[in-house]
């Protein structure tokens, strides 16, 4: 199972270091891994993906809590939650397809944001699912290149506890 | 309230900052990074004690924290200061106990360079601190000192250390020491709560079988006394764990003696055999439970912890109660209802009477049986804080010791770290000097610090060090003898040194008993020296530790191995 948390950490020197560190001894997996500064400059959240079942889950989320500059832990259930990722892709092209792959961008709401001679680069945002089903749709082309940002969420509704 | 503030250096305000804790002693090590604060030291009214190795001054700081429950505190220079210190650390971190470490640091200018006896002492002891502070602006040092105390010594205890650069120490601040911590990340739970207090209760009324686990939380909570009502309240029997011992009266008739692989054989019966197994401060180290799946399978889970991610970490609770043990059990002393439980009583003293712990003397001669020296040492002096090395005589200690109250048994548990016993036992006598302090060593395990012989009688500390010399590093070749056909590998330790001598060279008292009947009079005669004293106790090469579950085993699958003569 993936979980998403959303951890609150101080905007300090090292505490990124710690949180890694934390999963690597103890043997859990990140998936994906976020961070920035929220509204309060003190504050940074990170996103994180982890797998594993409820029992790891929870083991994670009490040992990121025992951590002292790890403010608070939430769990983003996915039904509760808006998960976003953004990846930009660089896709071999010429004039002979161009269209057709400007036609897929805009069927999954994707930017152009840059064309040379022989690629051009697109930025997609979305679930895991959409950004999986655009790159398999660009594939035949020619990717030279993919960055992913990782997951970041939000809890619907009010500010999440 | 806020004090004047006063203009000092960053190595003045670490002085006021440990007078403002309450420090009176810290161990430590100098070097060129720390000149400013050893400056400082040189007539600050704290004592400082030198050691002769750094790994020491944490040790020493660990065994005058667990000799008192006060924090720790010890110092050391940057890089191979500051890495000696290590195994120290890790060693505290295992067993949760408050120390506060600092580590000089190369100057701020130069960090990240590989600069001279850099070293990233941070980034090293991350996961063997409780926390860590690298220090930036010596404007911030009065409030990470007061929250690395506070770190240190509150929730689950543990080290923290404290980097300096050197800049930090010799910088002009405004000294202004805050009353208080504010740490939004760090609130640790001290009271349980009651709806599940309450279950429990309920679970030790309907419980015909109800064992207690008691491990080191309960020293560390000062939760003896409750433990002791509780257990009396509900006929309960206890067992503690190594980290544990002295937290019930061995003389106690509910006491089972330890638990696990060299545990005895009627606290492993217990436990097995429970219907509801009370833990109070201990966490299921795979050394108590041998295989888990087996573990206590009969039983209803309680556990008492103040660390919430120990709950179900290694075995599935029923009953978790998330906080301080002395309060925990404050409560459900209140809650519970008297009980007897005399057929559970009755089988228990059956398996105590049929299956005692005992090793076989010698049949001819008069050689020494290392169990022995231990049962001479309680009768001598039944009130001595009983520090340890690492190895088979630990356990020894551990089974044939007769504690009578908690802080009086301090031994290396989660790390077993050989060399850890004289150093802390150098640190507790410090902090008890009214109290006969003996390291239980091993030949080997002595070796390793024995340079702390320099200490002791420097700053004349009579500390005694039993040295249970086999020849051997016994608990390795017990191994070797029970699972590698005798193939005694790299364990022959024959004829190292005459420890004798050796104390002798350093000033201090040497001692050796070959005979059985020399055993008590050099105790007696070593706690009469007031001196520090090494004695040498020549014993049996090849005597076991037992009884012994085999790892993998459960731990009601315990073998007898003593050697018959
Ligand atoms: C620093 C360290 N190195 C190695 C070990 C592994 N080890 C555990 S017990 C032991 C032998 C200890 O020998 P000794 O101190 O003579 O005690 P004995 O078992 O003979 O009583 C060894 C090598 C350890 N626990 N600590
Ligand atoms: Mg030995």
């Amino acid at each position: 199972m993936r979980h998403t948390l959303a951890v609150l950490v101080e905007n300090k020197y090292g505490v990124l270091s710690r949180v890694s560190g934390m999963f690597s001894r103890r043997g859990y997996n990140i998936d994906s891994l976020t961070v920035g500064v929220t509204d309060d400059p003190t504050i940074s959240r990170m996103t994180i993906v982890v797998m594993g079942d409820d029992e790891v889950l929870e083991q994670v989320t009490k040992q990121l809590n025992k951590l002292i500059d790890v403010i608070r832990v939430t769990d983003l259930k996915s039904e509760e939650s808006v998960e976003r990722e953004l990846a930009l892709i660089k896709v071999n092209s010429d004039v002979t397809n161009r269209s057709e792959i400007m036609q897929i961008a805009d069927i999954f709401r994707a930017r152009i944001i840059d064309v040379a001679s022989k690629s051009m680069i697109i930025e997609v945002t979305g679930d895991d699912g959409k950004i999986t089903a655009i790159e398999q749709l660009l594939k035949p082309f020619g990717i030279k290149e993919m960055v992913r940002t990782g997951k970041v969420a939000l809890r619907r509704g009010q500010k999440s506890s | 309230m806020t004090e004047s503030t006063e203009k000092m250096t960053g190595a003045r305000a670490l002085i006021e900052c440990l007078y403002r804790e309450g420090v009176d002693t810290i161990f430590g090590y100098p070097g060129g990074v720390l000149l400013p604060i050893y400056d400082e030291l040189y007539d600050a009214d704290i004592r400082h004690i030198l050691v002769r190795h750094e790994q020491a001054a944490a040790h020493a700081a660990e065994g005058y924290a667990r000799a008192t429950g006060k924090t720790g505190v010890c110092i050391a220079t940057s890089g191979p200061g500051a890495t000696n210190l290590v195994t120290g650390i890790a060693n505290a971190y295992m067993d949760s106990i408050p120390m506060v470490v600092f580590t000089g640091q190369v100057p701020s200018s130069l960090l990240g360079n590989d600069a001279f006896q850099e070293a990233n002492i941070t980034g090293i002891t991350m996961p063997i601190t409780k926390h860590n502070y690298l220090v930036q602006d010596a404007n911030e040092l009065p409030k990470v000192i007061k929250e690395a105390f506070h770190i240190a010594s509150t929730g689950r205890q543990g080290p923290v250390l404290i980097d300096l650069p050197k800049d930090i120490t010799v910088q002009e601040i405004d000294f202004y020491y805050p009353d208080k911590v504010d740490l939004r990340g760090y609130k640790p739970t001290y009271q349980g709560n009651l709806q599940q207090v309450k279950r429990a209760a309920s679970a030790i009324k309907e419980s015909k079988n109800p064992v207690i686990y008691a491990g080191g939380g309960v020293i560390s909570s000062n939760a003896s006394k409750e433990l002791l009502d509780l257990a009396e309240k509900i006929k309960a029997p206890v067992t503690t764990t190594l980290t544990g011992m002295g937290g019930f009266p061995v003389e106690h008739e509910l006491f089972l003696g330890m638990p696990g692989m060299h545990g005895a054989k009627y606290a492993n019966y217990a436990i097995q055999e429970s219907d509801l197994l009370i833990a109070v401060g201990a966490r299921f180290d795979d050394r108590v439970t041998g295989k888990l799946k087996a573990f206590a399978s009969n039983a209803k889970i309680i556990h008492i912890d103040i660390d919430p991610a120990e709950i179900s970490k290694n075995v599935k609770v029923d009953i978790p109660i998330v906080g301080d043990a002395k309060w925990i059990l404050q409560k459900l002393l209140k809650y519970t209802e008297s009980a007897q439980s005399e057929k559970w009583l009755d089988r228990i003293a059956h398996w105590k009477k049929v299956h005692p712990l005992h090793y076989v003397e010698p049949a001819t001669g008069d050689g020494i049986k290392p169990q022995y020296i231990i049962e001479q040492i309680t009768e001598a002096c039944k009130d001595a804080i009983i520090v340890t090395e690492v190895g088979q005589h630990q356990m020894w200690a551990a089974q044939y010791f007769r504690f009578s109250e908690p802080r009086t048994f301090i031994t290396s548990g989660g790390l077993g770290t050989m060399g850890y016993g004289f150093p802390a036992s150098i640190g507790a006598k410090i902090a008890r000097p009214d109290k006969v302090v003996f390291d239980i060593a091993g030949d080997g395990s002595f070796q390793m610090n024995s340079q702390e012989l320099a200490t002791a009688v420097q700053e004349n500390v009579p500390v005694i060090v039993a040295v249970f010399n086999n020849g051997y590093l016994g608990m390795v070749r017990q191994w070797q003898e029970l699972f590698h056909n005798r193939r005694y590998s790299a364990t022959c330790i024959q004829n190292s040194v005459d420890f004798v001598k050796l104390a002798e060279a350093y000033g201090a008292l040497g001692l050796r008993a070959t005979k059985r009947s020399e055993v008590r009079p050099v105790i007696e005669e070593a706690i009469a020296s007031g001196r520090p004293t090494v004695i040498d106790f020549v014993v049996e090469e090849e005597e076991n530790v037992s009884p012994m579950v085999p790892a993998g085993a459960a731990i009601n699958e315990i073998l007898d191995l003593e050697r018959k003569e």
